[in-house]
């Protein structure tokens, strides 16, 4: 079944259209990987599943639901979470009270407080920086705030924005190590990465994204092994 | 008489005053980055509806308290409509238009603010209705009333409340979430719309309650109280560090005692050249002085890139 369904999705800015009506899916249970180069509409693509833009076009459907019709700040309660670009941890908040912010839109109190354990056991890490502001968190540190906010939120699709950017290789393998751990939990993910050679030996399917239109689709590990795309995006 | 005393307990009421009112200014900028320039006019509406009901109760024959009581509470929710009510209509509109353009919209807000009180309770000064029994207390040579500890006592509970809503509760979350990156409260489902009019709704209340002290306090009103009160209560907020709460709230009680101390010493200073009455040079020297030397304010992180 597919969970996501975009058709002809739009994103303008200005006149200028980063991404020019796409269509894709993401099925229940799967990790599907959009990559591209810097500037080629992935990120833009993610801002306007989650409604920080507005789309200028095109359908989006959701567990057969048309996502355009929630208000931006419900899609957390149907179950979408976007780990944004940048990683956005709150600053002048702990990183206890930025995990309670990712449950900010449920009222189990007992199942929130099941996820945070959870969550500090996927992150041993956040739990010995609990009382500690975020914004003196490492980077690598406040990717795994992120993450772990946003699973917080109990979501049934994940969204996430560069998961790797600006982090040190051995960082960037744990926060990749969680990853895989969520989606084999059977967490349903939609990653943007430009560091396709990772983003596509963890995910099952790939898009790839070229000036704001989708040029080529396959399974993963086809792609991994396509010539082209070897030579585009994974520096060969 | 111990000027030095007596000018720290005037300072310490003026200042309780003054941090009510920033703390108007600083959740509105902290949450919108907007200076409500109108919110002084909020709280000038806030004294003139509480007058208005205590002169409409005074003859009733119930007891001065409860009349001063429902005064303050009348007054509190006329200023939290009228808080809401400007945030609807006159900024919301502007959410996304350039900064300058909601700046100036306040300032024309509070022009309309003031004209509307003009019409409704004319241009003299009024006479606010004194319904506390006036006490006097003496200590260590200085005096104080009944009514200054009233307001610094009230002041002090409704601070200590407010701090615990914005520590401790969903909605104070929400708040401090949305001041800090309104895109991703927005994700975790914070309704940004809600938590923008809730922080002018609380600005507002906490105004209408620092117009209802004021009143008691000089027991006099006017339609353009609340340009220089609220000027001064912007002051406090640059000074604490706009944006940031406790600042506000230091920075309140700070300027009421700079004030205060100014105003008793400055006949001494000038060899009585310079009056008392020429207080109010000194909370803008106080804000020329933060704004050169440290335009962050004492807890503020950020040095403001926001009009």
């Amino acid at each position: 079944m597919n969970m996501l369904e975009v058709n002809g999705l739009r994103v303008s800015y200005g006149g200028i259209q980063a991404v020019r009506g796409i269509n894709f899916h993401v099925s229940e249970g799967e990790m599907v990987a959009l990559i591209g180069a810097n500037g080629a509409g992935k990120s833009s693509t993610l801002r306007a599943l989650a409604r920080l833009l507005e789309p200028a076009g095109g359908n989006v459907r959701y567990r057969g639901k048309d996502l355009l019709q929630v208000p931006p700040h419900g899609l957390v309660t149907e179950g979408i979470a976007l780990v944004p670009e940048g990683r956005g941890v709150f600053p002048r908040m702990t990183t206890l009270e930025n995990l309670y912010m990712g449950a900010y839109a449920r009222s189990d109190r007992a199942a929130v407080a099941r996820d945070l354990e959870h969550v500090l056991g996927l992150f041993p890490r956040l739990k010995e920086r609990a009382q500690q502001v975020a914004g003196t968190l490492s980077g690598g540190e406040q990717q795994m705030l992120a993450i772990g906010r946003a699973l917080m939120s109990k979501p049934r699709l994940l969204l996430l924005d560069e998961p790797s950017m600006g982090l040190a290789p051995i960082m960037v393998q744990k926060i990749f190590e969680v990853i895989r751990a969520v989606a084999s939990e059977g967490m349903t993910i939609l990653l943007v990465e430009q560091n396709a050679k990772l983003a596509l030996e963890v995910s099952q399917r790939g898009y790839v994204m070229e000036s704001g239109e989708i040029t080529v689709t396959d399974e993963s590990s086809r792609l991994l092994a396509d010539p082209k795309v070897r030579a585009a995006y994974l520096g060969e | 008489m111990d000027t030095l005393l007596q000018q720290l307990i005037n300072g310490l009421t003026l200042g309780a005053v003054y941090a009510l009112v920033a703390l108007g200014y600083t959740m509105v900028y902290g949450i919108i980055g907007l200076i409500n320039f109108a919110h002084g006019e909020v709280v000038m509406i806030g004294t003139m509806v509480a007058f208005t009901v205590i002169v409409s109760l005074a003859g009733s024959g119930m007891p001065p308290l409860l009349i001063l009581g429902i005064g303050l509470l009348v007054a509190v929710v006329a200023c939290m409509v009228l808080g809401w009510g400007l945030e609807r209509v006159a900024y919301r509109p502007l959410r996304h238009a350039p900064r300058l353009t909601p700046l100036i919209t306040a300032i024309g807000m509070s022009i309309v603010l003031q004209n509307v009180a003009m019409i409704i309770w004319g241009r003299n000064y009024i006479t606010f209705p004194p319904m506390i029994d006036k006490q006097i207390y003496e200590f260590g040579g200085a005096s104080f009333t009944n009514v200054q500890v009233a307001i610094v006592v009230l002041a002090a509970l409704v601070m200590i409340g407010l701090t615990y809503l914005v520590q401790r509760t969903r909605m104070g979350m929400a708040m401090r979430a949305t001041a800090q990156n309104q895109h991703v409260a927005l994700l975790m489902g914070v309704d940004i719309n809600r938590v923008i009019a809730m922080a002018f709704i609380i600005g507002s209340a906490l105004g209408a309650l620092a117009g209802c002290m004021v009143g008691s306090y000089y027991e006099i009103a006017h339609y353009q109280m609340g340009f220089m009160l609220g000027l001064k209560a912007f002051t406090a907020a640059v000074l604490g560090g706009i944006g940031n709460m406790a600042g506000a709230m230091a920075g309140g009680l700070l300027l009421g005692i700079i004030e205060a101390l100014g105003a008793g010493y400055i006949g001494d200073l000038t060899g009585n050249f310079l009056g008392s009455h020429y207080q109010d040079i000194f909370a803008f020297m106080v804000l020329i002085i933060v704004l050169m030397f440290r335009p962050s304010g004492l807890f503020g992180e950020r040095t403001g890139d926001r009009a």
